[in-house]
């Protein structure tokens, strides 16, 4: 065995790799709860990935075939019911460790230098993700896939000039058709996946090339012992690997509830309008995405035009990826910025989530204004930071890592 | 007046609510093996012919619902083989004709409108005689359906409210009374309503009791990983600090 991994470390650095990325890579020792997502998204990853392999086996992507083959794969696929399920609730799982894994970087400052082109990475993920999501929602071919796609993809329409070719392109028709179910299952199901993996390599090379920030906020590479060993850092594995364990167990435990208990969510993890086959001549009375989108679907509901918008939806993805050069501060750690961070923080978390509930709701007079409200909460938040961080009252920061 | 007095001394389980539709039952929908048998074969015989439940298939019933190959064939309403899907009877181009529309496949009907959606649906019909069929629907309001189950439930009055809008008086069902000249009592009825609903319930998602006893399994062995993880993770990180 020994005299293998000799024979292959002399033509692959097998051994090298395996110590710098997991046996010898120093990790801060206070890690917290939020550290978890990570590897989490990770893990949800796999899933998606494996299952969908499965899915596609015996998913038919034609407009005729598409709404039976899932109906196929759940009734006489052996446990076609089970990947089907782990997909569908994976697809949700993702954005709610994704969503966690991002506020902890707002909370612990890991977006600020140097780790700015990690976090341009993960913001790229996340773009990339929302469009994976997307477009793997057309494909059952249900009532709320067509009219779902139908509506965002019309909103490219409202672009000027190029909009209506604009829309065509990505449809490939002048209506979601089999054309487009055909060039959306590529995309989700080769494409996409693709970048995705590419994305998430070059994520964790730039983690591990920096470092892990931590609860703190402060470089454990400052303090080394004469090894060059990190004193408040301790190896990935085995101290994170079965850290990671026992978070995944917990995380596990909640998702196959939802597996095997309630696979619809209550229509949030599958909408019950979706268990219709597409019809392009009966609209739905409600159109609802995904609880993922709502808040970003709030925010286009409440402005009074379309362009309009659509500018302001894509803003709200744009301003996160610009997060690390509109804080100035030079503390990264929540613990030791000001009250106004805090409060900010805060009222960021409370507007996106209340955007996102808003968004599931049928659109009242009340809820527009409300909605408008809490976007302005949401852009708030940058502007704010922009204005209070380069001369923000901060606490002093240890030297060396806490525990709390 | 007797014959309703009598009705509530018999029924007390089934007061009726405001509109004359019975309160939901609390059990609606359970996967009860006679109820779901006793509502496939009613629904091969009252829904069948028309609806289709196409994406499952007759075999996959039979083995769910433990019918034996002989109650299974007598419930086939077409000349379908046992591992086929669930076709109706009547093609599209007749149905559009006769209807106006083909009758919805209702595989996943209760996925799709709900449980309780279904109950008050079957509930829902009264006499409308300017409705093509004479019916009309609480619950659908006009839904191109005939009231299938009209000969057994018999045909209720709609209970009107008289409302004022913009100064002009208008009458609108707010309600549905007692059926009259049924085959079947309301509780029968009632009970086969509720079967309906069992069965609508099993076919649109067929593994569902199969998900949740593997579930159960996959909780327990979840619990004891935790446990473990738990314990591994102290021992290993008892030396950090």
């Amino acid at each position: 065995m020994s005299r293998l991994l000799q024979w292959l470390d002399e033509r692959l650095p097998v051994t090298a790799t395996y110590k710098r990325h997991v046996g010898q890579y120093p990790a801060p020792k206070n890690f917290n709860f939020w550290y978890l997502f990570g590897a989490l998204s990770l893990l949800v990853l796999v899933n998606q990935l494996l299952t969908g392999i499965w899915l596609t086996m015996s998913y038919v992507p034609t407009v005729e075939g598409a709404f039976a083959s899932i109906e196929y794969i759940m009734r006489d696929v052996q446990y076609g019911w089970l990947l089907r399920y782990m997909h569908s609730t994976g697809a949700s799982a993702f954005f709610f460790v994704i969503y966690l894994h991002m506020f902890r970087s707002l909370l612990y400052g890991s977006y600020q230098k140097p780790r700015e082109l990690l976090w341009v990475f993960g913001m790229v993920i996340f773009l990339v993700l929302m469009t994976e999501a997307f477009m793997g929602y057309l494909l059952p071919w249900g009532q709320m896939s067509y009219w779902g796609a139908q509506v965002i993809i019309s909103l490219f329409g409202a672009i000027p000039v190029i909009g209506d070719d604009l829309a065509l392109w990505v449809r490939g028709d002048y209506v979601v058709s089999g054309a487009t179910l055909n060039r959306f299952f590529a995309l989700h199901a080769i494409a996409l996946p693709l970048i995705l993996v590419v994305l998430v390599f070059l994520h964790l090379i730039a983690l591990h090339e920096v470092g892990s920030n931590n609860p703190d906020g402060i470089e454990i590479k400052k303090y080394k012992d004469e090894d060059g060993w990190p004193l408040d850092g301790i190896p990935f594995h085995p101290y994170y690997t079965v850290k990671d364990l026992v978070g995944i167990a917990g995380f596990l435990l909640v998702f196959c509830y939802l597996i095997f208990f309630m696979p619809q969510g209550g229509g949030l993890l599958l909408e019950g309008a979706n268990f219709e086959a597409a019809d392009p001549l009966k609209t739905p009375d409600h159109i609802t995405p995904v609880w993922y989108f709502t808040p970003f679907y709030a925010m286009l509901r409440a402005i009074p035009d379309k362009l309009g918008g659509m500018v302001v939806m894509a803003m709200a993805v744009g301003m996160l990826f610009v997060v690390p050069w509109l804080d100035r501060c030079k503390v990264k750690s929540v613990r030791y910025r000001s009250w106004w961070h805090k409060l900010n923080l805060l009222q960021f978390a409370c507007c996106f989530i209340a955007l996102g509930v808003i968004g599931l709701m049928q659109e009242t007079m009340l809820l527009k204004v409300i909605a408008r409200i809490l976007t302005l909460g949401y852009f708030g938040f940058f502007v704010a930071l922009w204005f209070y961080s380069k001369r923000e009252p901060t606490k002093p920061v240890p030297e060396r890592v806490t525990f709390r | 007046m007797r014959r309703l007095l009598t009705l509530l001394l018999l029924l007390p389980g089934l007061a009726l609510s405001a509109d004359g539709i019975p309160p939901l039952p609390t059990d609606l929908g359970n996967a009860d093996l006679p109820a779901m048998q006793r509502g496939f074969a009613a629904f091969q015989h009252y829904c069948a012919g028309c609806h289709s439940t196409h994406y499952q298939r007759y075999n996959q019933v039979a083995t769910d619902l433990q019918l034996s190959e002989a109650q299974l064939q007598s419930s086939i309403v077409t000349d379908a083989k046992p591992f086929e899907l669930m076709e109706n009877a009547m093609s599209k181009q007749e149905a559009v004709r006769w209807f106006g529309m083909a009758p919805p496949d209702l595989t996943l009907v209760a996925r799709v409108r709900g449980e309780a959606w279904l109950y008050r649906f079957l509930h829902g019909f009264y006499h409308d005689p300017k409705r093509p069929f004479g019916v009309n629907n609480l619950q659908y309001p006009y839904v191109a359906m005939p009231h299938v189950l009209q000969d057994l439930q018999g045909l209720a009055e709609p209970i009107y409210k008289t409302e004022t809008v913009d100064g002009r008086s208008r009458q609108k069902v707010v309600g549905v009374g007692a059926a009259q000249g049924g085959q079947l009592s309301a509780e029968a009825y009632d009970r086969l309503v509720r079967d309906l609903v069992s069965y609508l319930a099993y076919t649109a998602e067929p593994m569902k009791q199969q998900r949740q006893h593997i579930g159960l399994w996959v909780m327990a062995f979840l619990l004891l990983f935790l446990f473990l993880a738990w314990m591994l993770k102290k021992e290993y990180w008892k030396d950090v600090h």
